[in-house]
């Protein structure tokens, strides 16, 4: 009996292999709205972060476009029709909502889920079907792998290595010009995200020749930082770095403040850019570090906050959010270039034009943005954007970290 | 002074541990309801507690005594409306365990769906206190202190009442044996409707107090069910002493583990001891044996 019901398996999941490979009916033609579906995490343990850059700005967006009249496509304007779905922060959800949202709901795009994990889960679905898929929050160092295992995926924020780099070399330079003398404490969250960032971060730390003073992980979710903290205070490190999630850089912060914990360079990553962390820590997010920052001489970016503030009611994550949007932007300006909803001549037109976008003009040469800020720093109420320091728009950095009120 | 930062931070740590699972401890104990929507109860309280701070300027230890008893006569409904009809239906406690789980997941979903609905899905946090106490040389933050005082209290005032009043008697007895409680004229239903109202009223006691110092989202839930199990079947089911034994070891365990091992073994130190704790004593450390 094993013999038949394996076939008839592989004979059922051919089928559906080859329906999926096979290009949809209604590519070509204009439809009377464009259908875009997503799945995104509003429940479960990632939806703190789909819930601060990633809904909002599908919303606003959406919101944007439809009140514009729509999507231009050849001499028509084609409103937007929204399929949403809750992945419950699962990856065997997310998957079958994008099959649903494919199959089913027949959407003609479908917008990413929040982070790393969700979006390398459904990649392979969207893939088969032809889709592309603007991988947004995904950070991952496999990042030229995965590009050449799935040829319309793109990203927006780089590698982790991009983000340990920013703050190592800028830390290599503040040595270098005397203004520390290089004894750094970091810990980080131990999943995927955590360790890459650590793990490049120690390299090229060892490298430079800085003395890691201590150097920990902790498990995700962890709520009680007070040990690490002090055990990093008695160890009088002139940087602390934390390669940290949301509710923990919170914790982080927090119990730094409170144990009286003031190094001359403080960084949580994740979460430091969000609009929670400025209205939970108020003047005391001055000087702090993070991942991140926007240039805040750009007009763009600025009327960008304004209206997310706006029409969302809530200020973006200063990090994510604005590539977000500006991923959206891409998709809409790649729609009406083709002049229609086919898959390949979108993404062939993302992969070659320039978009005018809330991160000013950019290209996405390689399937990558490349140009993301590194490292941001709250300065006056902004989370300002302030390496790679040579570039232009950076802030200057504010050295040493005012003490905590 | 890497000694004493431990230790104090594992009595404050072990202490909310306790306070998070005392709850727990009464429902299960008691009303022998496995309750899997515990933890979303303490994360509504901890939203009712942001709320009436953040819009109405009510601080959170009034707050206190706003969110506690509505919680504790939400629970008391619930247990008449929904879980009685349970209670009544099992004919054994193994059966009434089963249906309460499958009853209580369902109602998880419930509470996640109406906090999701009025709050999002953000990440919540709020200052209310933030001074620091030096104890020794140790800094310690006087939010968790307030927490841990307010558990010992809480503690003290349960145990008394269950040690030395006719109705903690009462309670006491019907988690012993439910039916011979019955024979000597205890009123087992109205007594474990009392139990699961009470518990309903300590876990929403220890949201305000937690909300105080972590941030949290609708989602959270679950986490603090988790270890509110644990601290509860490692104590053994239904003793508050042992809850709170449990708590602090947990507590302590985590702190000197972070400090001298490394932070990333609490979670694995936490259930190595759970595991130990069973394998020693599968009633839990001062549990009795099933009757």
């Amino acid at each position: 009996m094993t013999l038949p019901r394996h076939f008839t398996r592989a004979a059922l999941g051919l089928c559906v292999a080859v329906s999926l490979a096979a290009s949809p009916l209604w590519a070509g033609e204009v439809p009377e709205t464009i259908r875009i579906g997503y799945a995104v995490s509003d429940t479960g343990p990632y939806a703190g972060g789909a819930g601060t850059t990633i809904t909002p700005n599908y919303k606003l967006w959406v919101h944007e476009v439809n009140e514009a009249g729509g999507i231009r496509i050849g001499d028509r304007q084609v409103p937007i029709e929204v399929v949403a779905y809750d992945d419950r922060s699962s990856s065997e959800e997310a998957v079958r909502a994008v099959e649903r949202l494919i199959n089913q709901d027949e959407v003609h795009f479908v917008l990413p889920p929040w982070g790393t994990a969700l979006n390398l889960a459904v990649a392979p679905v969207l893939h088969r079907a032809g889709y592309p898929h603007l991988a947004v929050t995904a950070v991952s160092n496999h990042q030229e792998n995965l590009m050449s295992r799935w040829p319309r995926i793109f990203f927006f924020l780089s590698m982790s290595s991009h983000y340990a780099e920013g703050i190592v070399d800028m830390l290599t330079e503040l040595r270098d010009s005397g203004e520390i003398e290089g004894r750094v404490a970091m810990v980080n969250v131990a999943d995927q995200f955590g360790i890459e960032l650590a793990n490049a971060a120690r390299e090229r730390l060892d490298a430079a020749g800085f003395e890691v003073v201590y150097n920990q992980a902790y498990p995700p979710g962890t709520q009680d930082m007070q040990s690490i903290i002090n055990s990093a205070r008695q160890r009088d490190p002139e940087a602390f770095l934390a390669f940290s999630y949301p509710p923990e850089t919170i914790a982080i912060t927090d119990q730094a403040q409170t144990l009286g914990f003031n190094p001359p360079l403080f960084y949580t990553a994740v979460g430091t850019a969000f609009p929670l962390y400025k209205s939970r820590f108020g003047d005391n997010v001055e000087g702090v570090i993070g991942i991140g920052g926007v240039e805040s001489d750009s007009e763009a970016m600025m009327q960008y906050i304004e209206r997310h503030t706006e029409v969302i009611g809530q200020a973006p994550d200063l990090w994510a959010s604005a590539p977000t949007y500006a991923s959206l932007q891409v998709l809409q300006q790649a729609i009406e270039r083709a002049g229609s909803i086919d898959h390949e001549t979108v993404v062939a037109e993302m992969e070659n034009g320039t978009f005018e976008t809330v991160l000013g003009e950019i290209t996405l040469d390689g399937r990558v943005y490349w140009e993301g800020w590194q490292v941001g720093q709250w300065q006056d109420g902004m989370f300002r954007a302030i390496a790679p320091m040579d570039r232009d728009g950076a802030s200057e950095l504010l050295l040493p970290k005012p003490d905590w009120r | 002074m890497a000694f004493l930062d431990a230790l104090l931070n594992g009595l404050t740590l072990g202490g909310m541990y306790a306070l998070v699972a005392m709850g727990l401890t009464l429902q299960y104990g008691v009303a022998r309801i496995m309750n899997l929507s515990y933890g979303e109860f303490l994360i509504a309280a901890a939203f009712a507690t942001y709320w009436l701070f953040q819009l109405h300027a009510i601080n959170p230890l009034l707050a206190l005594f706003l969110v506690v008893p509505v919680a504790f006569a939400l629970n008391w409904l619930i247990y008449q409306v929904l879980l009685n009809p349970l209670v009544k239906r099992s004919r054994t406690r193994g059966e009434l365990e089963v249906n309460s789980i499958l009853a209580t997941f369902g109602l998880l979903f419930v509470i996640q769906g109406l906090v999701l609905l009025l709050f999002g899905s953000n990440y919540f946090s709020y200052t209310y206190i933030n001074t620091v106490v030096m104890l020794a040389g140790s800094p310690l933050a006087m939010d968790r202190l307030l927490a841990v005082g307010f558990a010992v209290v809480i503690g003290a005032l349960l145990y008394l009442a269950l040690m030395r009043t006719r109705p903690g008697t009462a309670l006491r007895a019907v988690s012993v044996d439910p039916r011979a409680a019955q024979l000597v004229g205890i009123n087992v239903r109205a007594a474990s409707a009392m139990a699961f109202a009470l518990g309903g009223g300590l876990v929403a006691a220890s949201g305000v107090l937690v909300s105080m110092f972590t941030t949290f989202n609708a989602s959270m839930g679950v986490v603090f069910t988790m270890k509110a199990l644990i601290v509860v079947i490692m104590g053994g089911a239904g003793n508050l002493l042992g809850a709170l034994a449990a708590g602090l070891i947990l507590g302590l365990a985590e702190s000197f583990v972070s400090t001298y091992v490394a932070p990333g073994l609490t979670l694995a130190v936490t259930f190595a001891l759970f595991l130990l704790v069973l394998l020693v004593r599968p009633t839990g450390m001062m549990g009795r044996a099933e009757a």
